[in-house]
């Protein structure tokens, strides 16, 4: 068996990557998909320590994110498709009648 | 769980019960509404909402958990839920005309206020960190999409989508910070994580970081600094009926979260975590009063507000983890919190009065300072709500705003922080600055300010307006109240 | 053991190269179709750990559901090239630093703090099978379960709300 902090850490460096696509790209689309990576690599941290403790409850919580995650992007496309009608771009410094 | 375990479960959290049907029968009864008396839904969803804050009254006195653990039925929880249930009354008394008044008047807009509060009624029950998750996105996503429930109205959707953006990467934090919590103790159940923590063997690193992460995700919520980025545009763009709702609401839960998590669960970790907020607290009260002193915008002097408001919230948490301070910390958060509520729907209502003229160039919305000219003259209730308001929130007696701040100070500097309570102190004295240069534009300069005659509007600006007045003079039962709260929380 | 090893360093190997060229892809679908990839792989990290189930759920619910959606909103607006070089310099700067801060801490705690994590036994037959996450998904967690159900519905009301028939009277 693989040592559990390999996993642990895979999940980690995937959630920093998801960071870094937030903070550095500027299209909507894609941030939401570096979301969408963090709740994944949270996820393959549920499946791990759900396997360390021989419990269930982790895969149960995984299953709850993917509901979620569902729901997150039911919403967030729909928004993104009701601008793009609109505006034809989806980038955010384009999107800049509210500045602070 | 048998049919009949579930059954009385479902008895034992009957307010959410009542008012998650309630949602749904109304999204039903709502298609055989016509199009022109969506005022009946309104009422309909204010009806649903007297009637669990009735239940929830009734209900005072119970203390008992319900599913299994997941939820917490106790004197916090009712506490919290009589705030939410309140600014779900407020929030639809000031949507009711602006909504017809903007042309973005639906159904739906009710429906999902309700299924929010029910969010927010679920986030301070819960007991265990993936029932807050859980909560936490019921209550959000209705939000992201209220505001952007004036599309095609380019500040309201570009409101929607950074307050969505932001929310969803806040929810990635919290998330992978329950994570590491559950791998650190082995339970998500904020009981069993602070017994795994107190009888040791637990990974301390995975659970500080894990704490500090759940810290960022709420922070998001709340908009403590550093992370308010989104609060002033997303205010500003978002129709300011939904600005209000989100500004009470959002944040309530926010904390209901932060304060049940930290003093059930991080109480042992409080040597890590006392310093990160007490860091959090004075930049969040400086920086944001600070800012808000350059807005000329009263939409964007209010979300500046609410930052500093955070702050200061935030300050009682700092001496959380200290066993004879922690009852008075939840007191006095869950005292401001209601304050802040009254306060600031207050507030709100006579923004919503003023504003005007939708989407029709950016100068004469009616949100500018120089619209408040004349106030005094022509509108004097109004203008007298908005004054308390301002007082309030500098914390000038005799209002609510002023008995809340003496508590909360005096938490600070009962748990041993008195540099914090100074700078709680002085940033109160600037933003007196901003909030007063309010009053003076209503009653010392002269103006035609435009202002709409709507009674609920009207109602609700002198019901809060009075109650924050009413209230501070009676406040030591109110705040006996609140205490209650915290002895069956803790 | 060692072939488990190997496994395991392969996938994160693609996992992470994935999860990059999600990140620098110029083009909106290379960066979606390289994210399928990565759920994909994490899809097979879940077998090894014993989740066939969950295994099977992330392929059908984010590979396919998810992802595909992606997929089409990105065609249907036909979005696919992007400007170059629009992010602020200093938020890019910064957000490289609080990166690498980030994997320097992952380091840290995982690799050079020693670990109080427990050693792992085998599994016992049957975990991680759709008959036992339903056993203690209808019980332990029944309350959970139906506040996704209801908010599955409210991000449906949503996005009908969002993208539904507009009224002629708030047409700009």
């Amino acid at each position: 068996m693989v040592p559990i902090q390999y996993f642990i850490g895979l999940s980690a460096i995937l959630f920093t990557i998801g960071i870094l696509g937030v903070l550095i790209r500027r299209n909507a689309i894609i941030i939401f998909m570096s979301v969408e990576l963090m709740l994944n690599s949270a996820n393959l941290a549920f499946i791990t320590f759900a396997r360390m403790y021989q419990s269930l409850d982790g895969q149960v919580f995984v299953f709850f994110v993917m509901a979620v995650a569902a729901a997150e992007v039911a919403v967030g496309l729909a928004l993104i498709v009701a601008i793009f009608r609109n505006k034809q771009s989806i980038d955010v410094d384009q999107i800049n009648s509210l500045h602070g | 769980m048998s049919l009949n375990d579930l059954l009385v479960n479902l008895n034992l959290i009957m307010p959410i019960t009542i008012l998650t049907a309630w949602a749904c029968v109304l999204l039903l009864v709502d298609l055989f509404i016509p199009k022109e008396r969506k005022g009946i839904t309104a009422l309909l969803a204010a009806l649903g909402l007297l009637v669990a804050l009735a239940l929830v009254i009734s209900r005072a006195g119970v203390a008992t958990s319900a599913f299994n653990g997941m939820i917490m039925i106790d004197g916090f929880a009712t506490f919290m839920s009589v705030i939410f249930l309140f600014s779900g009354l407020a929030g639809i008394a000031v949507a009711y005309d602006y909504l017809i008044r903007s042309g973005i008047e639906r159904g739906e807009y009710y429906v999902l206020l309700l299924f929010s509060i029910v969010g927010m009624m679920l986030m301070a029950a819960a007991a265990d960190l993936i029932m807050v998750f859980l909560a936490l996105e019921l209550l959000s996503i209705p939000l992201y999409v209220l505001a952007g429930i004036a599309v095609p109205r380019p500040d309201s959707e570009e409101a929607a989508l950074k307050y969505f953006l932001l929310g969803a990467f806040a929810s990635g934090f919290f998330l992978y910070g329950t994570a590491l919590v559950y791998g650190a103790t082995g339970s998500t159940a904020l009981t069993e994580i602070v017994s795994a923590t107190t009888s040791g063997g637990v990974n301390l690193s995975f659970l500080v970081i894990g704490a500090g992460l759940i810290l960022v995700g709420l922070g998001f919520k709340v908009a403590v600094v550093p992370f308010h980025m989104w609060t002033p545009d997303v205010y500003q763009g978002a129709p300011s009926s939904v600005t209000a709702f989100m500004a009470v609401g959002a944040k309530a839960a926010g904390f209901a979260a932060l304060l049940r998590i930290f003093v059930l669960a991080f109480p042992p970790l409080a040597m890590d975590l006392t310093p990160v907020l007490w860091a959090l607290a004075a930049f969040t009260m400086i920086i944001g009063n600070v800012i808000a002193i350059a807005q000329r915008n009263i939409k964007r002097m209010l979300a500046y507000s609410s930052i500093a408001h955070a702050g200061y919230i935030m300050m009682a948490l700092v001496p959380y983890g200290q066993g004879n301070v922690a009852a008075d910390t939840v007191a006095s958060a869950l005292f401001y919190l209601l304050a802040y509520m009254l306060t600031s729907f207050a507030a709100w209502a006579v923004v919503i009065a003023l504003e005007h003229n939708m989407g029709e160039g950016r100068d004469t919305d009616g949100l500018s300072l120089e619209d408040y000219s004349g106030l005094g003259q022509k509108q004097p209730a109004l203008a007298a709500a908005m004054t308390v308001a301002m007082l309030s929130f500098i914390g000038i007696p005799p209002t609510l705003g002023f008995v809340g701040k003496f508590y909360l100070l005096r938490t600070v500097i009962e748990g041993g922080f008195p540099g914090l309570a100074l700078i709680g102190l002085l940033t109160s004295l600037v933003s007196a600055y901003y909030y007063l240069r309010v009053v003076v534009y209503m009653y010392m300069r002269d103006g035609e300010p435009v202002v709409r005659r709507e009674p609920w509007l009207y109602f609700t600006a002198l019901a809060t307006a009075v109650g924050v007045v009413v209230l501070s003079i009676f406040s030591e039962p109110l705040f006996n109240w609140a205490s209650q709260a915290v002895l069956k929380l803790i | 053991m060692i072939p488990d090893m190997i496994l395991f360093i392969l996938l994160a190997i693609v996992a992470v190269t994935s999860a990059l060229g999600m990140l620098l892809s110029r083009s909106a679908v290379y960066s979606a179709l390289n994210l399928v990839l990565n759920f994909g792989t994490v899809a097979v990290l879940y077998l090894l750990l014993g989740a066939p189930f969950i295994a099977l759920a992330q392929i059908t619910v984010y590979a396919g559901a998810i992802m595909v959606l992606f997929l089409f909103v990105i065609m249907l607006l036909g979005v696919e090239q992007l400007r170059k070089g629009s992010a602020l310099p200093w938020q890019q700067t910064l957000a490289i630093i609080s990166g690498l801060l980030l994997l320097a801490l992952t380091a840290y705690v995982i690799f050079i703090r020693p670990m109080t994590l427990p050693q792992v036994s085998p599994t016992q037959l049957g975990f991680g099978t759709p008959g036992a996450i339903g056993e203690i998904l209808f019980n332990k967690y029944l309350l959970p379960f139906e506040v996704t159900s209801v908010l599955l519905l409210v991000a449906m009301i949503g996005a009908i709300v969002l993208t539904g028939k507009r009224e002629p009277k708030t047409k700009t």
